[in-house]
This record gives structure tokens, C-alpha cells and sequence, in this order.
């Protein structure tokens, strides 16, 4: 029971914000003493362990033709296709993006969206731009939920997008791991094809619930009216 | 034959240019530090093969892994933040190339998935041409050097080594957490020599009712959902579970198939990042580069996602996998 203080070590470091570097390292060095390796045990354990997760890494053999594209405009090309969404509603326009976003991302292409790159500058401004549209006011708290449900679209689709590409962590992590431990002898793109059932379930539950977001949007704003006329009225 | 070490070498070929390239550059603010940690890196994908292979040994490998982490903490790692294209440039270049510039990308999984098809009649002779025991890794490898010699033909940048440059440019911006899912990867294999999962597996059986499928299915997902929300990351959740419910219990037990238990496993810890602030690059920074007034408001807004999706989660692996 004594090695999950490792586990405990991980909790807190990553809690109280240290460099994850340096908390996963020190977790590893704790549990190994704690494990009752020596010194040498633990240094050669670090760099097997190392060597055998060098697949985790192999995302990089995909950055260079990311970087080149990336150079000729990718990013500016995505923001026009995303740019075609304006004309939907709220909900809509989120919806349109959460299946661009988890769409690029099975594909490789994670860099084509983020919150910096792409929720801040134009997912959000176009999601409220939709609302102003439609109802002629967006009042601060129902910004702040378009705002949450911007930020939440591009997780969930970046989430259970990313997984169906095989080049990415999660899934070499897997392979690496139970590789490693079990000897067995997993193929990363069996894996990726498994996590198509859930990919499709997330885009399913979370597109429902953004169109369910346009009828909360309209049932908010009847009770806005009905409250305050006056400054609705005024507002338009 | 194309082995995946061949892959590890291209990978740390890659990474000692991108060093070289850091090393030329007068103006990068930590212009020997970070060409340092990036070649000591590639260097280490070298070194690799032999402790691999068991004939060298592996704590020198430790030792410089250590040396890495203490260069990144340290602070001797920066963004140098190489020239590229300017705003107006890439504007420009979009409005001509258009939906081209989604073909090099797409050229990537394309070719992947075809030599994966393809591996078990590409041979000479009788030797198979692909590693047998590494196929994806190898037809990734080869995928992406294609999709770069396609963007090439393409593009038609002034200079050939333009995906190098660029591609130096993306790693500097990622900088350390681009170490960061291996270290995790070392530290699963560590935690599971000294224990925890049967640690954890002790503390899990405790309450699991014995010889049930579908509660040994449920504490799993739910274990990755709980450490994920726990630790911030499913990486360091899944050799913890794994060790714990997901080999012993599901498939030397139950028989489950291997790759749909891991790769849902996985996923319902998805589920666990979608409800913890631990995942700050996720849940926290969002909030505050959209100036919420509720920080949590984003974690708030994936709650009815990340519930059922766990519930379904569970039912898919219950279903699919045995």
C-alpha cells in the first residue's frame, strides 16, 4: 500500500502546479525506492522504460508536414471554412464546429483548432454574433454560457477526435504499456478503430445537446422579456 | 526489411536537425540550452535501439533522461520563435492554394491505413518489407514522409528543407510537454514494477462483487474516470487501472478482447478530463482567454457530455468486448 504515496505525489504536484516534468519524475524515483530498487535499479529502470516508450513520441515524424502547410496558411483556410457556419443559429454554429473539429483531429490535424488559435478569435464571436441575430440583445450571464459551451465544444471534439488517428499519445501509450508489461502485441490502428463507437456517441450526445441549447436560448430569452420588458425592448 | 528502430532513427535524426537549427540562430534566448535538450533527445532515440535490444546498458539512458528533465525545470529551455510566414503571406497563400492545402494532411492517414492493408503481401522474397510486429509504426513513418514530399509538390516552397524549418518552429511552441506523454509512459511502467496496480487491485476487489462482468467492466471505467479527474490526465491513469482491473480481471479473467477494452478504457478516463480543473490547459485557460467570470464555467458546460458518455462508454465495452 505504501507505493500509491506515488500516486498521492502526482495528485498534488500536478495540484499545486509544479513543472509535470519534474513531479512525474520524482513520483517515479519515490515509488521505485519505495518498490525497494537501488539506486542503479531505478536509473536503468528510467531508461528502459524509456526506450520502450520512444513510440509515444513518434508524433514529431508528423509535425514536418504540419509545419509546412501551417506556412502556406492552413490555419487561415480552416478559419474561412469555419467562417461559412455565421449564417446558423448559436447552438448551430457550435455544432458545425465541434464536426470540423473532431473531424481534422482523426485525421492528424490537431493544430487547426484551440482555444487560442481558433474559441477566442472566432468560434465564440460567432456563436454571439448568431445570438445578437437572433434575439437582438445578448445579455452578460447568457455570454458567459455561449463562452462556456465554445470552450466545451472544441474539448469534446478534439478528445474523441484525436483517438481515431493513430499517431497520437493516447493510443501509442496503450500499446506501449501493455506491450511492455504484458508482452502481448497490440497494433495501434486496431486500437484507433475501437475508438470510433465512442467517437460517434460523443458527437451524437454533445451535438444534442448544443441544439438543445438554441431551445434553452429561446425559452431564456421569453422569460427575459416577460421580467423586463422595457430593457429588452429598449435593446432592439 | 523496414524495422520500427529505422523509424526511431528518423525520429531522432529530426530531432538533432531541429537542435543543429537552434544552434544556428543568434537570436534565440536560450540558444545553447534548448539545442542541448533537443539533441540530447535525439540522441537518446539512438542510444535506445541498444538498451532495447538489452546490449547496452540502461541506466546511462536513465541518467540523460534525468538530464533532461533537469535541463527543462531548470529554465534552459525557450520558444525561439523562428521566422515564418507573415499573416498577410498565409492569407494570401490560402486564398491560392485553398482546399489543397488539406491534401498533404490527408495523405498521411491515407497512405498509413493502405500499407497497414497492405503489409501482409508487401515482401521480398520472404522477408516482409514493413516490421511484422510494428506495422502502423512503420506505415505512419513512411506516411509522413510522403505527405511532406506530396506538400512539396504542392507548395513549391522557395526551399525544399521548408518542413524542417517549420516543423522546428511547432516543436519550440510545444517545447517541454512534448517529452512530457513519455515520461508518463516511463513513469506507468515504473509504477506497475513496484506495485501500484496491485495495490490498487486489492483495494478495488475489496468492493467489487466477485465474479461479476459487469461490475469488474464498471469499476474499471469508472477507476479511469476517477483517477483521470484525480491526476488531470488519463495517461497516468491507465497503467494504474490497467494493472489493477484491466489485464488481471477483464482479460485473463473474462477473455475481454485486449484492444476494445484499452482503447474504451481509455476513453471513459477522457470522460474524467472533461470534469477536472487539474486539466487547466483544457478546462481553466479556456475560461480565462474567453474572460468567463465563473472559472469553471467550461467544466460546467462539458458536465452533460462527460456523464453519459462514461455510461456509454461502459456499455460499449461491456457489449463489444466480451
Amino acid at each position: 500500500m505504501l507505493v500509491l504515496i506515488g500516486v498521492l505525489l502526482v495528485i498534488v504536484g500536478f495540484a499545486i502546479r509544479l513543472n509535470p516534468l519534474v513531479v512525474v519524475t520524482v513520483a517515479g524515483i519515490v515509488t521505485a525506492l519505495l518498490g525497494g530498487l537501488n539506486p542503479v535499479q531505478i536509473l536503468d529502470a528510467f531508461g528502459s522504460g524509456f526506450a520502450s516508450s520512444r513510440s509515444v513520441t513518434i508524433f514529431v515524424a508528423v509535425l514536418p508536414v504540419v509545419g509546412i502547410i501551417e506556412f502556406f496558411g492552413l490555419q487561415e483556410q480552416a478559419k474561412t471554412l469555419i467562417g461559412k457556419l455565421a449564417k446558423l443559429t448559436a447552438g448551430r454554429v457550435l455544432l458545425g464546429y465541434l464536426a470540423v473539429r473532431q473531424i481534422t483531429a482523426a485525421v492528424g490535424l490537431n493544430s487547426v483548432g484551440g482555444h487560442a488559435q481558433t474559441v477566442r478569435p472566432l468560434v465564440f464571436p460567432m456563436a454571439e454574433g448568431a445570438a445578437l441575430r437572433r434575439y437582438g440583445h445578448v445579455p452578460e450571464h447568457i455570454k458567459e454560457r455561449i463562452k462556456a459551451h465554445s470552450a466545451g465544444a472544441d474539448n469534446v471534439g478534439v478528445f474523441f477526435g484525436e483517438d481515431v488517428f493513430v499517431a497520437v499519445g493516447s493510443i501509442l501509450l496503450i500499446t506501449t504499456f501493455v506491450d511492455t508489461t504484458y508482452h502481448l502485441h497490440l497494433e495501434p490502428l486496431q486500437l484507433a478503430l475501437w475508438a470510433i463507437p465512442t467517437a460517434l456517441a460523443a458527437f451524437l450526445i454533445h451535438g444534442f445537446r448544443l441544439l438543445r441549447l438554441d431551445k434553452s436560448l429561446d425559452k431564456e430569452y421569453r422569460k427575459l422579456e416577460a421580467t423586463e420588458p422595457a430593457v429588452a425592448g429598449e435593446a432592439k | 526489411m523496414i524495422n520500427v528502430e529505422a523509424v526511431y532513427w528518423f525520429i531522432g535524426i529530426l530531432f538533432i536537425a531541429w537542435a543543429a537549427l537552434i544552434m544556428r540562430d543568434p537570436n534565440h534566448p536560450r540558444r545553447w540550452g534548448s539545442s542541448a535538450f533537443w539533441g540530447l533527445l535525439g540522441l537518446c532515440f539512438f542510444y535506445g535501439t541498444w538498451v532495447q535490444a538489452g546490449t547496452a546498458p540502461g541506466w546511462i539512458l536513465g541518467i540523460a533522461v534525468l538530464v533532461l528533465v533537469a535541463l527543462a525545470a531548470s529554465g534552459q529551455l525557450a520558444d525561439g520563435r523562428a521566422k515564418t510566414s507573415t499573416g498577410e503571406q498565409r492569407e494570401a497563400f490560402a486564398a491560392r492554394f485553398g482546399n489543397k492545402l488539406f491534401i498533404p494532411a490527408l495523405t498521411l492517414p491515407v497512405v498509413t491505413v493502405i500499407l497497414v492493408l497492405l503489409a501482409p503481401v508487401l515482401n521480398i522474397g520472404k522477408t516482409p518489407i514493413l516490421d511484422p510486429k510494428n506495422t502502423t509504426l512503420v506505415a505512419l513513418a513512411i506516411g509522413a514522409i510522403v505527405a511532406a514530399v506530396v506538400a512539396l509538390l504542392i507548395l513549391r516552397p522557395k526551399h525544399p528543407l521548408t518542413p524542417v524549418f517549420e516543423s522546428r518552429r511547432i516543436l519550440e511552441s510545444i517545447g517541454w510537454a512534448a517529452l512530457l506523454p513519455q515520461m508518463l509512459s516511463t513513469l506507468g511502467i515504473l509504477f506497475t514494477k513496484a506495485g501500484v496496480g496491485t495495490a490498487v487491485s486489492t483495494l478495488a476487489t475489496g468492493v467489487m462483487p466477485k465474479g461479476s462482468l459487469l461490475a469488474a467492466v464498471i469499476v474499471y471505467c469508472v477507476g479511469m474516470f476517477v483517477f483521470t479527474v484525480l491526476m488531470g490526465n488519463g495517461f497516468a491513469a491507465f497503467p494504474i487501472m490497467t494493472a489493477a482491473i484491466g489485464w488481471p480481471v477483464l482479460v485473463q479473467q473474462f477473455h475481454g478482447n485486449p484492444p476494445i477494452v484499452f482503447a474504451i478504457g481509455m476513453l471513459a478516463g477522457f470522460c474524467g478530463t472533461l470534469c477536472t480543473p487539474m486539466a487547466a490547459n483544457f478546462n481553466l485557460v479556456p475560461s480565462a482567454l474567453l474572460e468567463m467570470k465563473n472559472k469553471y464555467g467550461v467544466i460546467g458546460a462539458q458536465l452533460g457530455t462527460a456523464f453519459p458518455l462514461l455510461v456509454v462508454n461502459t456499455a460499449l465495452m461491456y457489449f463489444l468486448a466480451f
